[in-house]
Formats: structure tokens, sequence, C-alpha cells
């Protein structure tokens, strides 16, 4: 019995000392953390995707606690719905931002753009890259190796097998931009989702001269501006024989696709074309 | 017999073209002279479209010390001034010359007398190789001048004359010897000149006796100049490796060879000296091979600067049948062509074609840790860590296991059993690390 008592006694009192130490030190090495983190973290998609420029879904809750407004604070993935959640728990105000979508700006599939000598190195953009221009005349254009589908974690980018581009999936991307950083030729551009999906956007990179241009794509830009000319919004700008449309300025009237000589101009989720492009050019 | 004491490997030689004579190439049509150097900043060019030039004028400037000058090769008018393909299918500034005639400028001296006085200073030896565009023809194209002039506090002992021709296939270097052997001699004293040394060694590999006997015979004329016969093992051809054989003395990791007494010339390059400065000739024109196992008539051309490799191979007999690939440059370092229409440059020792069952790379299969290519490894590196390093994107892990110092020899893809493409991924480690120091220095 006495034993009993001993050991209870013992344990008892190193139990409490160990807990008075344990309270001691907590509460003096205690690190306040602001609840609200827990709460916003709690709201994110969890996906960890680090889209929004942060170490993982609790980087980007931290930080946007921590600011003062929620500007620049953007979760790619939740999107507004999300943001604003995040910003009733903290009481700032959510600045809607309009949803963005990743666009692969090549189309030198296999019958657009010849190839002309075959690669049997490593299957890897980053390498082939490393090594040369690529399998065709195009020195900018698409690889078709797959970079981008290997770095994305949501399954929405997959190089076709056919003609070797590859193609992004609308509603599972999340333009957290994986791609783009994957991409060595620089080909895929975050732009904004545009209403009912409705985006116009130039499908090609290279920067060439368009003669050169002309020789190794039938499908690429060659910088001749009559896009630039035909816009009404001054959407267009063309740098090193290339045309950029600016996704903030363009009205989606899609004059320029019309007058696109080597259709480089792409239009995608519209209905059927207004007018035919041979009308356009009676007319 | 000395060769140097890391890793190493021996491919089988294949030299088809020794012995044939270098051929004078016929002058194209029209020649695409690149601006672009393999180091350093493209030169500005300095004519203008329909000008007219002689061979031998200054078409491009040096752009910074780092760089050289560019001179026409062939004589005629100035087409254009674009960008032409390289090798690896990039756009590169070049200068199109429609040729007309073959008219040399007055000041270059064309006797075959052998010119064996020099009475230039130091410095205007120097001066002449910077304005005659000499680069190193061993194939990182470095500026000559640059070697020539070394970092403050930095004296070189020791001339070492790079003549081993350690790639397979390539004959160049070994035919220019036989042939001109007095003007390398010249070219070596030169130099020796320039850099204030008493000793000049050559190294040559074993398997060109004919070569290191004609030169020992010559050699006894000029005074410090010695023959040192190597044994033939891949890449003695490297700059830290041959001053390794030679002198036995190792450079350090990132520093430079003048740094332990040696400075490194091509014995191409030392025919470009004896050619910059006693015959006044810029660099327009170099000795390239044109080979292979199935190849019509494998053979040693001078080419000028410029001229379409389809127009060499042309007068070397056309691409045989069931080649797969044609490779700028030997086997081992050199890069496959996507195809004949690039100009000559001053690095292009030669066009090698491979026969497509040689050509096409075996299936890829696991690392078994065998350690072959840590063997072999003439930079001491460990090729299997750094691939599986590339292959994970761990840039600061490669840093310090040293990728910088990795000198793209391909030993280890060589030898891998497991065909496992350690080349292709160092490179790529290597390439993003040196952009990640470079963006650090910048700061």
């Amino acid at each position: 019995m006495n034993l009993v008592l001993i050991s209870l006694i013992t344990l008892g009192v190193i139990g409490s000392v160990a807990a008075v130490i344990l309270y001691v030190v907590a509460k003096k090495f205690h690190v306040f953390e602001d609840p609200r983190i827990d709460e916003v973290e709690e709201a994110l998609p969890a996906a960890n995707c680090g889209g929004c420029g942060f170490p993982g879904c609790r980087g980007f809750a931290d930080a946007c606690v921590k600011s003062d407004e929620l500007g620049d604070l953007f979760c790619p993935v939740g999107g507004n719905d999300t943001m604003k959640k995040v910003a009733e728990i903290l009481g700032k105000v959510a600045v809607a931002k309009a949803p963005t979508v990743a666009v692969v700006r090549c189309n030198g599939t296999c019958e657009h753009r010849p190839h002309n000598n075959e690669y049997d190195g490593v299957k890897h953009c980053f390498i082939a890259h490393n090594l040369y221009s690529g399998e065709t005349n195009c020195s900018w254009g698409c690889l078709g190796f797959g970079d981008c589908e290997l770095s994305c974690e949501f399954d929405a980018i997959k190089v076709n097998p056919i003609t070797k581009i590859p193609e992004v999936d609308e509603d599972k991307c999340t333009s957290c931009g994986a791609c783009v950083r994957a991409c060595p030729k620089l080909l895929i551009e975050l732009r904004k989702k545009g209403p009912k999906g409705r985006r116009v956007y130039v499908n090609c990179r290279n920067e060439d001269k368009g003669h050169i241009t002309r020789k190794a794509c039938e499908v690429g830009c060659i910088g001749c501006a009559k896009c630039q000319k035909v816009c009404p919004h001054e959407a267009i700008t063309i740098n090193n024989s290339l045309a950029f449309i600016h996704d903030d300025k363009c009205k989606l009237c899609r004059e320029c696709v019309i007058v696109c000589p080597t259709n480089a101009i792409t239009d995608v989720n519209f209905p059927a074309p207004k007018k035919k492009k041979e009308e356009a050019i009676v007319n | 017999m000395k060769t140097f004491r890391i890793g190493g490997v021996h491919p089988a030689e294949n030299k088809f073209s020794a012995g044939k004579k270098i051929q004078q190439a016929e002058i194209p049509k029209m020649v695409a002279i690149p601006l672009a150097h393999y180091i350093g900043n493209p030169s500005e060019a300095i004519v203008k479209k329909g000008d007219l030039v002689k061979v031998g004028q200054m078409i491009g400037q040096a752009n910074g010390f780092v760089s050289a000058n560019v001179h026409a090769s062939v004589s005629g008018k100035v087409n254009k001034i674009d960008v032409q393909l390289d090798a690896s299918g990039y756009k590169r500034p070049a200068v199109f010359i429609d040729v007309d005639g073959d008219e040399w400028l007055e000041t270059i001296d064309r006797s075959p007398v052998i010119n064996r006085e020099c009475n230039l200073t130091k410095e205007e030896i120097i001066k002449k190789v910077q304005d005659a565009g000499i680069v190193g023809l061993g194939g990182a194209t470095f500026p000559a001048h640059v070697k020539l002039s070394p970092p403050p506090g930095k004296k070189a002992e020791v001339l070492i004359i790079n003549a081993v021709e350690c790639e397979p296939y390539l004959t160049c270097d070994h035919q220019l010897m036989l042939e001109c052997g007095e003007e390398i001699l010249v070219g070596v004293s030169i130099l020796m000149k320039a850099l204030g040394v008493e000793k000049a060694i050559i190294g040559i590999e074993n398997n060109k006796p004919d070569a290191i006997s004609h030169l020992k015979q010559l050699a006894t004329t000029f005074k410090g100049i010695t023959i040192e016969p190597l044994k033939v093992q891949y890449p003695q051809g490297g700059e830290k490796q041959l001053i390794d054989a030679v002198i036995r003395r190792q450079v350090p990791s990132g520093r430079i060879p003048v740094e332990v007494g040696a400075v490194v010339f091509n014995v191409g390059t030392t025919f470009a000296v004896y050619e910059a400065v006693q015959k006044n000739k810029p660099m327009f024109e170099r000795v390239m091979t044109v080979t292979g196992k199935d190849a019509p008539n494998p053979s040693n051309y001078r080419v000028r600067l410029g001229t379409y490799l389809a127009h060499v191979v042309e007068q070397a007999g056309g691409v045989p049948e069931g080649t797969g690939k044609i490779i700028g440059g030997g086997p081992m370092m050199g890069r496959s062509l996507m195809n004949l229409n690039v100009p000559m440059a001053k690095g292009s020792a030669g066009v090698l074609y491979m026969r497509d069952e040689e050509s096409i790379r075996k299936p890829v299969q696991n690392c078994i840790r065998c350690s072959k290519c840590v063997s072999v490894c003439p930079m001491g590196l460990e090729p299997y860590l750094l691939m599986a390093q590339s292959e994970r994107n761990m840039w600061p892990e490669m840093e310090a296991d040293r990728v910088m110092d990795c000198i793209e020899c391909g030993s280890c893809s060589y030898t891998c059993p497991s065909n496992r493409p350690l080349l292709d991924y160092i490179r790529y480690g290597k390439a993003t690390v040196g952009g990640i120091i470079r963006n650090r220095n910048a700061k």
C-alpha cells in the first residue's frame, strides 16, 4: 500500500512540477498568432499551388492578415468568391479581378509548321531548348514535349498527341501560373477569361521578320500591322514584328481576326462568325 | 608517356582523313559571315549594304574587350546585314557578301616565303593579334589577345601549345602541323615574345608520330621550344587537362590557367598568329575536316569564313547514303547540325557524317551506381549525382557540387552502360546555375 502511495505521490509531484515548467515556458515564449490566419486558411482552397506567389495557402493567409489592404493579394484558384470570404473574415475590401486562364500562344501544328529534323534526345522541353531551336524552322514555337503538362497540378493542360500543341481545359485551369514558368519558350500567358469565356489573342510568339516567319509557319504573326490599323480600341501593339492584344483594352469586336492575313489571331468561345472573311474583303 | 591524371576515355580514333593534303576549298558565290561569337558580345557591322569589300577588309568591329574583329573572307559587294540561322537553329547577325573575283587587300603578303624574323615589341604583337580578330581555334573561340594580356599581378611562365587533337575523326591540326610546321614554330616564338616567357611546350598525342618527328626536327633551330609526346586520351585537348599532362600542375576550381603560370594556345591559333603578325593576314579562313565512316572522300579543306557547309560538303563528294546525323565538330564535343545551310564560323573544325544506326540514341535505363562516370570525369565531378540534381532542379546543391567546373566533354555520357543522358542534364543545370551566379554578381 505504502509502495503504491509513494509512487503515486512521486509521479504526481514530478507531473505537477513539469506542468508548472511547461506553463511558465509556454507563457514566456508564447508567439502570438492571429487566430484569423487559421480562419482565412480554412476559407482558401488548400491547393498549395503557389499561384499567389506565397509558399502555400498558409503563407498567403498570413500575408492577407498582415497587409493593410488586399489590393495585390489574390488567390487565382479560388477567384473572386474566395477573396470575398477572406475579405469578410478580415473586414477588408477585396478588389475584384477578372478571372484569367492560361493561353498557349502557338498554333504550329504539324500541318501548319512542317518538321525539318528529328530530335531523339531527352524528351523534355528544357533540355531540347538548351540544345537547339526545335524540330521546325520556327525557333519560337512550341517544342511539344509537355513540360507544361508535367508542371500542372490540376490536370488542366495536355499536349494533344496529334497536333503536338498543348491544350488548356478552361474549367480545370486555375491560372496558378505553373505552366507559364515551365515553358522555356515563354509561350504561355495568363489572359482574362472574358465574358462567357470569349477572348481574342494572337496565337503566335514569333518575333522574326515577316518573310522568315512565313517560311517557317503558315499561321505565324508576320507583323504586318493590319490588325493594329483596324482596331478601333487601340488594343493592339506591335513589337519586333509581333502583334500583341492587350486584354484590358480589347472589346472583343473581332475586326482583327477578320483582317489577319495568316489567321494568327484566334477567337475562342464565340458563336458562329458574324461575317465571312471573303465578304469582309469584298466590302 | 605522360597524360592527365584524372579520368579520361579512349574512343576509337577513326582518323580517316589523316595524311590527306589540305585542299583550298572553292570560293562560293555568296558567303554569310557570322558576327556573333561563341563567347562575348557580337561584333558590330561597320559596312553597309552595297559596299565593296576586299578579302581581309574589316567588316565587324569588336564590341567590348572579350570580342573579336571580323574580316571579309571574300571580295565583292555587301548584299545585306541580316540574321542567319546558326548550327543550333537560332538567329545570329551575319554579313552577307556576293562574291566577285578574289581581290585581296594590298597589305597582305601572299608570297610563300617563310618570314622567321619578328622585330615587333610585345604591345605591337598583341595589337596585331587583336586587329586580326584572332580567336582560339580549339573550340571555345576565346579571343587570343585577352589570353595574351594576363590580369595584373599574374605572370605566365610557360606557353603550352595544344596540338593533341584528341577528338576522334578530326585531322585538321595534324595536317596543318605536317604542312606548315615551320610557320607554326615561328608563331610559337612570336607568342613567347608576346607573353615574355622563355619556354614553350608543344603537346602532341603519340598517334601522330609523323607530326612529332617533323616538329622535333624543326624545333632544333628554335630556342626554348620542346615537343612533348603524350599518351592518347580524351579530353586531353581541354585546357586544364593539357596543363596537367604537360607540366603536372592542376588549375584550381574556378581559376584560370595563368594562375598556375601556364597559357595554352591551339596549334591552329598559333598558325593564325604567324599569318597575322608576319603576313598581315587577318583570320578569315581555317582548316576543317570533312569525314565519316561512309564519307566518299574524307579530306581536309582550307575554307573561307562564312562559306555554307553545304558548299564544302558538295566538294567533298556530298552526304553519303544512310547518314543519320551530321555533326559540326568532332563526335564528342560537336553538336548535330539542323541542316547544312549553316555558315562556317571561326570555331568550325569539321563536318562529320554519322551512320543512321550509330546516331540513334539507345534506350535509357536506370542508373546502376557503377560509378563509371565518376571514374572517367576529367574534372573529378560526380556526373550521376549532378544529373539527379538537375532532374530535380536542385540548383544550390549543383553549385556546391561544382557543376560550373564541367567542361562538357561528354566522357560520362560516352561511358554510361545504361545510356543515361548525363551530359544533357548537366549542361542544362550548368546553364541555369550560370544564370543564377550572373544574376547574383550583377546585384
